[in-house]
């Protein structure tokens, strides 16, 4: 018991950093709760270094769950995503939403939403390091639920109508597929007799077997924002704040991946031909995300949908992780790579909440050269440009499609990856364009700095790359 | 050295990046002094070339082992040349820019400063890498930086441009990152993207498809690059609204990157596939030859109608690779066409970067370079009138100067192996020469008639008091001397040529060995 603790010790220690906060927090006089925020950074610093320095045993609680470099990496990823988030948040209350700036800032709130959002950001991460290490049905389920829920909570936080309808739409279809998700688990369980991974490996009979795996597959798919259960997206994160939108689109995406990887790896592919329904589903998310995003003019809809295509790329390595090695190493760094990435790009964004439309953007690279060159550097980071590291995990996803035998989805996503281009330019060409000299436009200083820090993270990465495992 | 070689621009970027945007002189003089820096450098990796073919200065660290990805630079005789030139353009465009607009304003000439400077880097970078995924990386952000000089600093419709430049070289290079790929899993023994490696390996000899499949990718993103018919549509838009120093660089040595892909790459790693697809490349070549070279005929711009003689200049290097691969020829024969086609590659980047930075003389004073705008240069322009007649004999072949060097041997090489082809675009020297002889003779003879703009020198204004207004709308010194500095290394390959071609001859003997395999 003591051995299956200290394996779980990251998830532990994030764990209790949420209830800390919770308790610190409700002594805290509302609208002044910067401590909590502080107990997160500390949790989350905590955690990531917890993850890798404690080696515990290799499997907990009677192998339902795994601790390998895939966990190691998810936990490092999410635990250091919390403490960026916390920082982001730092700047401002979180009610205080975009559209309502200043009389949210004046008038004391006698809600304790600062609270609630540190408190739940860190339960979500929780949810999804153990989505990451979960090597059985049924704790794959529990950790769905644990990391979507919370991020319900806080898309409806703010407590406005857009911020409501992103809140229930994310609630409703995260149900649907909560349930689809269980469906899909309550057959696999009639099918072998057992919830453990190890056990799928019995699954002979072909077709139940098949619409089992993709119903759980399609939970998963709600969890990580993919083509089809990808609806919640655009407007859940353009609902909300720029930095609830980063949480929505960094913690749970990490986790589902790894387990969805997780999960079809320990499905024999003579019973399930699960690689090309991966390869299908990464195309529909690759293309339809850049097809969506070419139209758009708000940059939170435009980044919501350029996720959506993330996810594409990211299920690349997936559809071809058992026929080659090079998958599981591409994954990882690719997801590594997709976090800072993009946690980048929202921290331009909420440096600015003033401005989250395109035409809003004119003249920002005169007025704030290094939050431009923050901005350039994450987008063309998002294309998969070197020097960065996006490059990095893309070359390696591509590598490992072409040494899988799946050339074409290479191609698919090479070519889906140069569409992309256009809309990130869309962003990037106001942004050096000659604005309104005099317009007055202030900028939130901690989201700067980390959106200065993690470009030159996503840059020095992508030149000192190492991948884990 | 080949590092410090690629990463001092880099360094000297981040130093004029930190210090204030208002000391301009010192931006720009940092700019000129590394430039030299360069040039010197250069100079010295080319004396380090072993001249029994092999590479100088070879570095070689594992960068990404998992993946095969390794950083892998050196030197050889067709890396040295084109580091060489690259330099000396960048040097030549950095004189060129020491007259900023008066009215610029100095956080955009030092930002203009730091992206030429992290061009050279990747430029430099792009001829030294011996590694596909290194090569890659410098030739993608070549484009990326590119396109920020035009759609910063162009004119016209420069953001159509720019945004089109982008999206078709972009899709080329994935697309040849995508050969890439198949080259380096596709071979036997391990993933690998070494160029020697796999050179020595020819990973994918006898499997059949994939190599026809590599070598469609590789010669798609290269031949948008190079840019050869009918995929050389994105170039002329690109270079007329590019600012002069952006196209002289851009048709010096971002066009130099995919005929250099072909020696580098496309021909040792897929020598089987190269050999049957020899013809092709001699087609698209003699029809890039001719197309350029009547579409050229038919420009009223001057910079539009330099643009389209690269298509003409690079055709030819096209042909000469594509008869490199025919077998038949016998191994001199091809060894004298793949050096013509180095040599053209040199010969091209210091003269059409001088033409377009005369391009912009002609920009910068009148407001356009319509060549029916201008007549009667010869009299109050005689520097111009002077460098821009060599500059034209150069771009035409004539003997005694670097043109005719790299046609004359590329042509000869190839004619054992296409005759039809070779007499075929030996027609395009014609055309070439009745074109720029019709620019000459229109714009530089004649009655005197310049735009409006030309004939009035701008008054002195208040802050720059100190200087009296120059009266004549001819050349500057430091203008003079970036063009001239072009035109002399011309005049250097041409009356010397076995300067270039003894470094050349052993690397492209080896070429034609390992495509004979």
């Amino acid at each position: 018991m003591t051995a299956d603790a200290l394996a779980l010790l990251p998830e532990i220690v994030l764990a209790l950093g949420a209830v800390v906060g919770l308790c610190v927090g409700s002594f805290l006089p509302p609208g002044r709760e910067g401590a909590v925020r502080g107990v997160g950074i500390v949790a989350g610093l905590g955690s990531a270094v917890v993850a890798l320095t404690v080696r515990g045993e290799p499997t907990a609680f009677g192998g339902t769950f795994t601790v390998d470099a895939a966990t190691t990496t998810v936990r490092v990823v999410v635990a250091l995503a919390v403490v960026v988030i916390m920082v982001l948040a730092g700047d401002r209350p979180v009610s205080d939403g975009p559209s309502l700036t200043a009389d949210v800032r004046t008038a004391p709130s006698s809600h304790r939403t600062q609270t609630a959002f540190a408190v739940l950001v860190q339960l979500a991460a929780v949810g999804a390091m153990v989505l990451g290490g979960a090597s059985d049905l049924l704790v794959l389920a529990a950790a769905v639920l644990l990391a979507g829920l919370p991020l319900a909570a806080l898309a409806g936080l703010v407590r406005d109508g857009r911020s409501t309808e992103a809140a229930l739409k994310y609630f409703l279809s995260s149900a649907l597929f909560g349930l689809v998700l269980l469906t899909g688990v309550t057959v696999l369980l009639g099918l072998t007799g057992a919830t453990s991974y190890s056990d799928l490996s019995r699954v002979t009979t072909p077709l139940p077997a098949a619409v089992a795996v993709l119903l759980v597959l399609a939970g998963l798919l709600m969890t990580i924002g993919g083509v089809p259960a990808h609806f919640w997206v655009p407007d859940a994160v353009d609902g909300t704040s720029p930095v609830t939108g980063a949480v929505l689109t960094t913690t749970a995406k990490v986790g589902g991946l790894v387990a969805a990887w997780r999960l079809l790896v320990a499905v024999p592919t003579a019973a399930v031909p699960w690689p090309l329904l991966v390869a299908v589903l990464a195309v529909g998310s690759m293309t339809l995300g850049n097809l969506a995003a070419f139209a758009q003019t708000s940059l939170r809809r435009l980044l919501a949908y350029s996720t959506i295509s993330q996810v594409g790329y990211l299920l690349v390595p997936v559809a071809v992780a058992a026929r080659t090695p090079l998958a599981l190493p591409a994954l990882l760094g690719y997801l590594a790579a997709y976090a800072v990435t993009n946690l980048a790009v929202f921290a331009v964004v909420a440096a600015r909440p003033q401005a989250l439309e395109i035409a809003d953007q004119r003249g920002l690279g005169r007025r704030h050269p290094a939050l431009a060159v923050a901005l350039v550097v994450g987008l063309l980071g998002l294309v998969g440009t070197p020097p960065t590291v996006v490059f990095a995990g893309k070359l390696a996803g591509f590598t490992a499609a072409v040494d899988g035998g799946m050339t074409w989805l290479a191609a698919v996503a090479v070519l889906n990856s140069v569409a992309s281009l256009v809309y990130y330019l869309r962003w990037i060409v106001p942004v050096f364009s000659p604005g309104d000299p005099v317009l007055r436009d202030p900028l939130r200083a901690r989201a700067a700095v980390v959106a200065v820090v993690l470009a030159v993270a996503s840059v020095a990465g992508g030149i000192l790359v190492a991948f884990a495992g | 050295m080949l590092t410090a070689l690629w990463v001092a621009p880099l360094l000297v970027a981040a130093v004029v990046a930190a210090i204030p945007a208002a000391r301009r002189e010192v931006v720009l003089g940092l700019w000129v002094v590394l430039a030299v820096v360069e040039v010197a450098g250069a100079v010295v990796v080319w004396t380090a070339v072993p001249r029994a073919g092999g590479f100088a200065d070879e570095v070689s660290l594992p960068w990404i082992p998992a993946f095969g990805v390794g950083y892998h630079l050196g030197a050889d005789g067709f890396s040295a040349p084109l580091v060489a030139m690259t330099t000396v353009v960048f040097l030549a465009v950095a004189l060129y820019s020491l007259r900023r607009p008066t009215d610029e304003d100095a956080g955009r000439t030092r930002a203009f400063v730091v992206l030429f400077l992290a061009l050279e880097a990747v430029c430099v970078g792009v001829f030294l890498a011996l590694d596909l995924v290194l090569f890659f990386v410098f030739f993608d952000l070549s484009i990326v930086l590119m396109y920020f000089v035009i759609a910063g600093w162009g004119s016209g419709s420069r953001a159509a441009s720019a945004l089109q430049f982008f999206l078709y070289t972009f899709l080329g290079s994935v697309v040849m990152l995508l050969g890439f790929l198949v080259l380096a899993v596709g071979g036997r023994g391990g993933i690998t993207f070494d160029i020697p490696t796999l050179a020595a390996r020819d990973p994918l000899a006898g499997s059949g498809p994939a190599g026809v499949l590599a070598l469609v990718a590789i010669g798609i993103g290269l031949a948008i690059k190079t840019p050869v018919w009918p995929v050389h549509t994105w170039l002329p838009p690109a270079h007329t609204d590019a600012p002069a120093a952006g196209s002289a660089v851009l048709a010096a040595v971002l066009l130099k990157m995919g005929t250099y892909g072909f020696v580098r790459i496309a021909m040792p790693l897929l020598p089987g596939p190269w050999r049957s697809a020899a013809l092709v490349f001699v087609v698209l070549g003699v029809v890039s030859v001719l197309w350029g070279a009547l579409v050229a005929l038919a420009q009223r711009d001057l910079k539009r109608m330099i643009a389209y003689t690269s298509v003409t200049h690079l055709g030819y290097v096209v042909l000469a690779v594509g008869a490199a691969g025919i077998v038949a020829a016998g191994p001199e024969a091809r060894t004298l066409a793949v050096t013509g086609a180095t040599v053209q590659m040199v010969s091209h980047g210091l003269v059409t970067a001088a033409l377009f930075l005369l391009a912009g003389v002609l920009r910068d004073r009148g407001g356009t370079s319509e060549i029916a705008s201008w007549s009667g240069v010869a009299g109050p322009m005689p520097r111009f009138s002077w460098t821009f007649a060599l500059a034209a004999f150069a771009s035409l072949g004539l003997p005694g100067l670097s043109g005719f060097v790299g046609e004359f041997s590329l042509l000869a090489g190839s004619l054992p192996a296409v005759p039809v082809a070779t007499v075929l675009a030996a027609l395009g020297l014609a055309i070439t020469a009745a074109l720029f002889l019709r620019a000459l003779q229109s714009m530089l003879l004649g009655d005197r008639h310049l735009p409006p703009a030309a004939e009035r020198p701008p008054t002195p204004r208040a802050r720059l008091s100190r200087f009296r207004a120059p009266s004549s709308p001819d050349l500057r010194v430091a203008e003079t001397t970036a063009v001239g500095l072009l035109l002399a290394c011309s005049v250097a390959i041409g009356v010397a040529p076995a300067l270039l071609t003894t470094t050349i001859a052993p690397a492209a003997a080896q070429v034609v060995s390992l495509v004979s395999r």
